[in-house]
């Protein structure tokens, strides 16, 4: 297998042939923000968050989708990607009901910590406020579509991981919701296990173990990898 | 069918033509049909029949004549008149013995010695209003599958390509790819199955070029494409065409069937080893499945969004196989190119945008319709000599172009030729050729507004920047029209349009902006006025 040269944020780096800019990037301390990518799953760019500029290239790169290059000369920072990030979090944050004060994931949520990191203090769009509803049938799990940001994370661990398949995208544009096998009730799917993945890896609070309160639930990032790694590495239980 | 066989057809047909004294022409394209020339077919047919002229003169249905403002539109073949806002009481005058002398039909007759007649120039449309699209007969008399024959037998796959490079065809689609080079990636490819596919996706508001090639002049896409498919390698097609164009399918489907039979798609075509089958996928009403990745994505069965490319279709389309997907247009170019040679075509039009762009007229334009002019014809002459203008004297304001991704063009360019690089320079693009213009009454916010909220709706919702870029903006533009919107608004939409454009993962979500970039280059006075006093009056306040 062929190794590919290629700098990153001026640093000199290597990577297999046919390896992300992204996966190259975080294994090298580059830590590039996203939302939609989870090692372990299929990519699809769609949060964009991970735009990346490469010499050379006159449009911005998925860092997720886009191999890496021998000699390729990436910057994953300039104040353009970052003001680009900004503005996508805002558009994020009003798109639903991101109320931080009263979500269960207050304190751990992906959303709310790379707002921080990237500085959003305030929103300078309007709020759309839509009424969405919140689906509780399940007996261990909750869905709560003013959270969702449509990362589709629970719909690829679902049916790569999984193999259920039980939940897809419904609608289109912004009125898009997380539905379940039809879109009936979460409770009355047949095709659920309730294995709980889709909560794992949600970013956000749309996903959460029912009787967390507010800034109770934590999600175990590191499950995937347990699936990968555990029969190499022994491990039994976790 | 051998060459030999087609070539006979095509006499036995003409000779069939010939015995009739008179053939009456009803425009039967949609525009035609929603006036009523589905009665007017049938009174003229039960006329003939009540005479007992069966036999010397028949009644046949048409693609579209392009005059669509003054449908239903008749032509009779003996004296070549036509006629317009014809009803179905003219049935006795048509198939009398001189319709021209009849009072009623003497006052609809048609000039057509006028510009709109005269400045344009038919290849993709040749057959438009001539022939019947539901009869390959028809077709075959009017030359057709002759390229294709020309191609499999006389042609090596290298040389088709090399014909279509030296015709200069670039996409009709919208972004004008040089047809010959996609044709060539696909070719290249290893791998026996690769796939055709062509884009019948037309979805931009007032756009309904390919519909009108689709219902008046079906076979001529299906020769398009079977001679793509041997050119590249394929020997299966799709036709994606979208769920609203009944008609379309209908005479799509019926066209499919008629080939099939004459063995001019299928197997064994021309006696030789190449095969090829074409076979129709409907779209459910999703503007985003005109964009490649989603349209690949909508055929194999799966939800309609699109992807990021590359891989580009031609290495990776179709169930991951190389595909070639040109629009409804670019194929309609192929049969002539082959049988002229791409010269001929090279000839036309101002290089480097070869040939001609069809084009449909609609919006504040007396002669509303579907026209067909060279590359490089001017905005002038397309609106003011072919479309006749701004009806009662209004006074011209802009022309919008290419639809949601494309822009306004305003009257100071009015001399800007019609071809790809002109278009792009002056903040538009040809898009897919429809044409909408605006007269003085027009709010150009509005007309942004418009466009945004139709990005909107289409947005498929995978990526941000899109989904709620194109949300907010679109509610900004609500508030400016309302007079609610504030300086630090009018710079966020401005900064939205950047995002928007240098971030969204496909094409809808790029271009999305470029109605409001363009309106903002030449009006944005208009945007200015609708601002609170206090806001644009000395660099604003926040």
């Amino acid at each position: 297998m062929s190794v590919k040269t290629l700098v990153i944020d001026g640093k000199a780096v290597t990577g297999r042939a046919g390896e992300t800019i992204f996966n190259v990037a975080w294994e090298n301390g580059v830590r590039i923000p996203r939302l939609c990518h989870v090692g372990g799953l299929s990519d699809v760019g769609a949060c964009r968050l991970c735009l990346v500029e490469i010499e050379g290239q006159r449009k911005l790169a998925a860092a997720c989708l886009t191999p890496v290059e021998e000699g390729m000369v990436v910057h994953t920072s300039s104040e353009r990607l970052k003001e680009h990030r900004r503005l996508i979090l805002e558009l994020l944050l009003a798109e639903r009901n991101h109320v931080c004060a009263v979500c269960v994931m207050n304190g751990a949520c992906e959303l709310q910590d790379l707002a921080a990191e990237l500085g959003v203090d305030h929103v300078r769009l309007r709020y759309r406020f839509p009424k969405l509803g919140v689906d509780t049938s399940h007996e261990r799990f909750g869905q709560d579509q003013n959270r969702c940001i449509l990362c589709t994370r629970c719909v690829r661990v679902c049916d790569e991981v999984e193999g259920a398949h039980t939940k897809d995208v419904f609608g289109r544009g912004s009125g898009s919701l997380i539905i379940n096998d039809m879109g009936g009730p979460w409770g009355e799917s047949d095709t659920c296990t309730s294995c709980g993945k889709c909560v794992q890896v949600c970013p956000t609070g749309a996903l959460f173990s029912k009787g967390k309160s507010v800034a109770e639930m934590r999600k175990d990032r590191g499950f995937l990898k347990y699936i990968v790694t555990a029969r190499e590495k022994r491990e039994w239980i976790r | 069918m051998t060459f030999e066989e087609l070539m006979e057809q095509q006499a036995r047909e003409l000779e069939r033509q010939r015995a009739l004294s008179r053939r009456i022409y009803c425009c039967t394209a949609a525009g035609c049909v929603s006036c009523g020339a589905e009665a007017v077919r049938k009174a003229v047919a039960a006329e003939i029949k009540s005479r007992e002229l069966d036999g010397t003169m028949e009644v046949c249905g048409t693609g579209c004549m392009g005059l669509c403002s003054q449908g239903p539109l008749v032509r009779t073949s003996d004296d070549g008149a036509l006629y317009g806002n014809v009803e179905a009481a003219d049935a006795a005058a048509l198939v009398s013995a001189a319709p021209a002398d009849d009072p009623r039909l003497a006052q609809r007759r048609i000039d057509t010695s006028t510009p709109f007649f005269v400045k344009q120039k038919k290849i993709v449309l040749a057959n438009s209003g001539v022939v019947d699209p539901e009869r390959i007969a028809d077709y075959i008399a009017a030359g057709g599958y002759q390229a294709l024959a020309k191609a499999v037998a006389e042609m090596t796959p290298r040389e088709v390509i090399a014909e279509v490079r030296a015709s200069g065809l670039r996409g009709r689609g919208g972004a004008g790819y040089p047809t010959a080079l996609k044709w060539e990636l696909v070719a290249k490819q290893p791998g026996a199955t690769k796939y055709v596919v062509c884009n019948a996706d037309e979805g931009d508001p007032g756009a309904f070029m390919d519909r009108s090639v689709l219902e008046g002049d079906p076979h001529r896409v299906l020769e398009g494409m079977a001679i793509a498919g041997y050119a590249v390698g394929a020997q299966q097609g799709y036709v994606y065409v979208r769920g609203e164009y009944t008609l379309a399918i209908q005479r799509l489907q019926a066209a499919i069937r008629q080939a099939e039979r004459e063995r001019l798609l299928g197997s064994r075509i021309f006696e030789d080893t190449f095969q090829f089958r074409v076979d129709l996928r409907i779209g459910a009403g999703a503007f985003v499945c005109g964009e490649e990745t989603a349209l690949i994505a909508s055929i194999e069965g799966r939800r309609g969004q699109p992807r990021q490319r590359p891989p580009y279709p031609p290495e990776s389309g179709l169930w991951g196989k190389p595909t070639l997907i040109n629009n409804v247009e670019t194929f309609a170019n192929i049969p002539p190119i082959l049988v002229n040679g791409g010269e001929w075509f090279a000839g036309i039009g101002s290089a480097p945008s070869t040939g001609t762009k069809v084009f449909a007229l609609a919006g504040k334009i007396v002669n509303t319709g579907l026209i067909e002019v060279p590359m490089g014809t001017s905005l002038r002459e397309i609106v003011f000599d072919i479309g006749g203008g701004v009806p009662g004297g209004g006074e011209f304001k802009a022309a919008q172009t290419g639809g949601p991704s494309g822009g306004c063009i305003p009257a100071e360019f009015l001399d800007t030729p019609v071809d790809f690089e002109s278009l792009a320079r002056i903040g538009s693009i040809m898009g897919s050729g429809g044409l909408i213009v605006m007269d003085k009454t027009s709010s150009m916010v509005d007309v942004a507004r418009y466009f945004m909220e139709f990005c909107m709706e289409e947005s498929c919702g995978k990526c941000i920047p899109c989904r709620a870029g194109t949300a907010q903006m679109h509610d900004i533009l609500t508030r400016i029209l309302k007079r609610e919107a504030t300086r630090a608004d009018l710079e966020m939409l401005e900064r939205l349009c950047v995002l928007l454009g240098e971030t969204s993962l496909c094409g809808l979500g790029q271009t999305a902006p470029n109605p409001v970039l363009s309106t903002l280059k030449y009006f944005r006075r208009e945007y200015e006025e609708l601002l609170p006093a206090e806001h644009s009056a000395a660099g604003g306040e926040r």
